[in-house]
């Protein structure tokens, strides 16, 4: 008998706390085979957040921490400088990276830690119960802007990838989505990449999932897809924002 | 070889040569000379310096060295050990050792850069949410301030506890002659970071089937919380049991009034002690060392038959105070003598204070 799939080393037997349809279960994936691809679990130590993917530090099959909210970067950033033999990631949420962790991950990514973050993007709260994120959408209805959110009162969504970009420091940063199988599978380049580099300590490295909440934007898995893909996309744009280890570096 | 030194440094070269190769923090006065020693010191050795982007960030940055069990330290001035509380809780919860320092000043809010002791509720209660303890020790001289960067170490290795030296920004500032202890050789910081080998974060090569650690505060099913936070109510019954300091100065069975003051409050009650001793008066004082845990019996067990009040000295408006009527349990009448807004009492003062109480 040939074996074609299998759970990566790299997750734990644990099932998942995930909704149905929710694509954090496909996030998680593709960084376990990352790590067990680059033969890298047993120098690997990640950092989980706060948010709908608070017990991912039991999900992954590597040394864990679970960070305070906002504070994985931080706390990656004591893990690496006091084990800088080892590597370094941490998974976050819209909520927990791009609200109350900003100062965290702009100077996180501003030294240049040699660390890999990755950063689900979802558009909303989702383990409180849906309510507005930094990268909800203008005229978005959660259950903190009922009405719609209203760019005039609370601003516009945050584009962080964008953010980052102006910073001189990070050494690859690049969006994809998890919307489509062949997303799916750009998506593992990047973690890929991402995970190469860290495993070569070349620097700070941020990968953005574009992904969906079926069970807060109150729609089917198949639904939430194709609305992310009509109205997550126009804001939050697919593609590399630089990549110093490619030929002819930044792009 | 004693060296001259400002308390602010010389607790920085003793956490250097207790084996402190992490130090994250970010500048505020009055500590800044500590933040500097390291800044200058710790590449010296091969240790790490990080000037983090908040107070915040720093003491996450703790949490995260401390969970690949390795020394690590952060200080800081009131303002800023308001901002780590939130981390101190989180290393308590997940049973880390840290060392934090706070270089006290006056508050609330941005208050003044003087000296204060307006943050021993918050040291010594708890600080953060939820049911913890620091272990918290209270130097009086820059020379106790630099060993007990070493005890600090020891203590929140042994317990797994984040320990605390509340100083002051007396403290900080002064200079006297220290004399350190012998700088650790790496073969020992080696030694003292395998002792967390079962708990730490180690990914290790040479393990394939090395089990998975947590570092974690999280345990979402009350009835393991329950657990878990019984199990670090019995790391503190072990602190209280076997690490409780204090200094007895003068107590003698003709004392009339038993002063209780520690930090830098103690000396100055220490010279009115003296000057009141050389005009014929004996008067005791007992001076906490561990504030938390606190020596409460040795308090208690101080009031012989011919004491008639207590006294308590602070630079705050009374919160040390409490501790002592706990400890004095209504048995005499508790007098105190207390400044606000980083304004420190004279010798003059705190003697006046003790005849009127005679």
């Amino acid at each position: 008998m040939q074996v074609i799939a299998k759970r990566p080393e790299s997750l734990t037997k644990l099932n998942f706390t995930y909704c149905p349809g929710c694509t954090h279960g496909i996030a998680h994936r593709l960084i376990a085979e990352a790590i067990d691809e680059l033969g890298l679990r047993n120098q690997m130590m990640g950092v989980a957040p706060v948010g709908c993917s608070v017990f991912a530090y039991k999900f992954f099959n590597c040394d864990m921490a679970e960070a305070a909210h906002g504070r994985a970067p931080a706390v990656a950033t004591g893990m690496k400088r006091a084990r800088p033999d080892m590597h370094v990631f941490t998974y976050q949420g819209d909520g927990d990276l791009a609200a109350i962790g900003t100062a965290e991950i702009i100077h996180a990514a501003n030294r240049g830690e040699k660390i890999s973050v990755f950063f689900v993007n979802n558009a909303i709260y989702g383990m409180t119960g849906g309510q507005m994120a930094p990268t909800t959408l203008p005229g978005m209805k959660t259950s903190t802007s009922p009405y719609g959110r209203d760019a005039q009162d609370i601003g516009y969504p945050i584009q962080v990838c964008e953010l980052l970009n102006s910073l001189n420091a990070p050494y690859y940063i690049e969006r994809v989505s998890l919307l489509s199988a062949p997303d799916v599978m750009k998506a593992k380049k990047a973690v890929t990449k991402a995970m190469t580099y860290n495993k070569e300590n070349r620097g700070f490295t941020f990968v953005e999932f574009v992904s969906t909440c079926p069970t807060n934007w109150g729609m089917t898995a198949v639904d939430s897809l194709q609305w992310a893909k009509d109205n997550m996309l126009p804001t939050f744009k697919l593609g590399m924002f630089r990549d110093r280890g490619a030929e002819g570096g930044d792009k | 070889m004693k060296v001259l030194m400002k308390g602010n440094e010389a607790v920085a070269e003793a956490a250097i040569r207790a084996g402190c190769r992490l130090y994250f923090a970010y500048p505020i006065t009055p500590q800044s000379e500590l933040i500097e020693y390291m800044a200058k010191m710790m590449p010296k050795v091969g240790g790490t310096f990080l000037q983090a982007e908040s107070e915040v960030a720093a003491i996450n940055m703790v949490y995260g060295a401390a969970g690949c069990g390795r020394r690590v330290m952060t200080s800081s001035s009131s303002p800023g050990i308001s901002l780590k509380m939130e981390g101190i809780s989180y290393i308590a919860g997940a049973k880390l050792p840290a060392v934090i320092v706070n270089v006290q000043r006056g508050g609330p809010g941005l208050g003044d850069i003087a000296p204060a002791q307006g943050d021993y509720f918050q040291a010594t209660k708890g600080g953060g949410h939820g049911d913890y303890h620091c272990i918290v020790l209270a130097p009086s001289t820059v020379q106790e301030f630099a060993d007990m960067a070493s005890l600090a170490f020891d203590l929140a290795d042994k317990y797994r506890n984040p320990a605390m030296i509340l100083s002051d920004g007396l403290l900080g500032q002064m200079m006297e002659p220290v004399e350190f202890a012998e700088p650790k050789t790496q073969e020992e910081i080696d030694k003292l970071n395998e002792q967390h080998k079962a708990w730490m974060m180690q990914p290790n090569e040479d393990e394939p089937n090395h089990h998975h650690h947590e570092i974690n505060s999280l345990e979402i099913d009350p009835e393991v919380l329950e657990k878990h936070v019984e199990g670090l109510l019995e790391v503190y019954k072990e602190i209280e049991k076997n690490e409780l300091r204090w200094e007895e100065y003068n107590l003698s069975d003709d004392n009339e009034i038993l002063c209780v003051a520690y930090g830098t409050a103690s000396r100055i009650v220490k010279s009115a002690v003296d000057t009141l001793k050389a005009e014929g008066i004996n008067v005791g004082l007992i001076r906490p060392i561990t504030v938390w845990p606190y020596p409460y019996k040795a308090i208690a067990d101080a009031l012989h038959d011919k004491i008639k009040k207590v006294i308590v000295f602070e630079y705050n408006s009374g919160q040390m105070l409490e501790d002592v009527k706990l400890a004095v349990n209504g048995k005499r009448e508790v007098e105190f003598l207390g400044k606000v807004g980083g304004i420190v009492f004279t010798p003059e003062e705190a003697k006046a204070k003790i005849e009127e109480n005679l």
